[in-house]
């Protein structure tokens, strides 16, 4: 019977490896951004092409910057959350238009609703290579003096909303 | 003549083509191996096991554009490299960096194999001692059988 003990543990252990491996999204790349300010930029707006705008206009509030395009099908599956979440009120989405034409991205939000408080209009996508994304949509949290805290690879879900987004806008808020 | 015309435009049209593409590698060959060397080191972020030079994904392409242009500008390789690992981290280097946080990563199968062969090493050993220990009745015992087996082999 103990013989059987040894092969047994190293299977059971491979397992557990095997089970964590699969749990891990291989998508989400640990961003290198966490802690450093956000990179400085100044793009027109997607609405008003002679206005500007630019992350040190943001200065002094929390803020959530969206990457997102109308050719991004899993902006779609996140739309309807970013716009409850924008309802509610809680700090500035700024949305960064990402590779996208104008009047497609313009006529996106007038179909499905615009959660953004402003969009960017990052056409040639330099922007947001500034920013590393990799992978349309994506979340960054960034603070009162303009240090990215988190970033949200993929499309947000009520539940990445609730217990990743909030307690961390709270925190950064009462800061 | 219409046929002339259609082998006309046939040629025009490949010539046009021939004007789209030869520009780029015939700008600065020097400069576009440079760019094809360092897009083999660095991993395309859309499909991950690819390199940039792999990969024909749009951020790909964009990604190479940006090695292109910085190297033009007078940067070094390695400044390039180090430009992509502030935005994208390390991950973004084909070949994993080595340091503290990876070192598993790079000696963990060596570690691994050691391992194997110590163990392997022990086993083997054993059963040789085993062997040596059994006492002489039971050696005689288990020779009389293999014989006998033999011997039943050999009848059928």
């Amino acid at each position: 019977m103990k013989r059987f003990l040894l092969p047994l543990g190293i299977f059971v252990g491979l397992l557990i490896f095997l089970g964590i491996g699969l749990r891990l999204n291989p998508r989400e790349i640990p961003s290198p951004f966490i802690g450093k300010p956000a990179p400085a930029f100044k793009l027109t707006q997607l609405h008003q092409p002679d206005k500007t705008i630019s992350p040190q206009d943001m200065a002094g509030q929390v803020w959530i910057l969206n990457v997102w395009a109308s050719w991004c099908v899993s902006c779609r599956a996140e739309h309807p959350y970013l716009m409850d979440f924008a309802k509610a009120n809680v700090v500035p989405v700024i949305g960064l238009n990402y590779k996208d034409g104008r009047m497609d991205g313009i006529k996106w939000l007038q179909d499905f609703g615009n959660p953004y408080t402003t969009s960017a209009f990052d056409n040639d996508g330099r922007v947001g290579i500034d920013y590393g994304v990799y992978g349309v949509p994506e979340t960054f949290v960034i603070d009162k003096s303009g240090v990215i805290r988190m970033k949200y690879t993929g499309p947000l879900t009520p539940e990445a909303i609730a217990t990743k987004l909030m307690p961390l806008i709270k925190e950064l808020k009462s800061a | 003549m219409r046929k002339l015309l259609f082998t006309l435009l046939l040629a025009a049209s490949a010539a046009s083509a021939q004007v789209q593409e030869a520009p780029l590698v015939q700008a600065n060959p020097e400069l576009e191996k440079r760019v094809m060397a360092l897009s083999e080191e660095l991993r395309c972020l859309v499909c991950q096991n690819q390199t940039l030079a792999d990969s024909h994904a749009e951020l790909a392409m964009d990604l190479k554009q940006q090695v292109r242009e910085k190297l033009a500008s007078g940067m070094s390789d390695k400044d390039v490299v180090d430009y992509m690992v502030e935005r994208y981290g390390d991950f973004v280097m084909y070949r994993p960096p080595m340091k503290g946080t990876t070192f598993l990563l790079w000696f963990g199968p060596f570690v691994l194999l050691v391992g194997g062969i110590l163990v392997l090493v022990r086993k083997l050993s054993r059963r040789q001692v085993n062997q040596a220990d059994l006492p002489d009745n039971e050696l005689k015992r288990a020779a009389s059988l293999l014989d006998g087996a033999n011997e039943t082999k050999d009848k059928a």
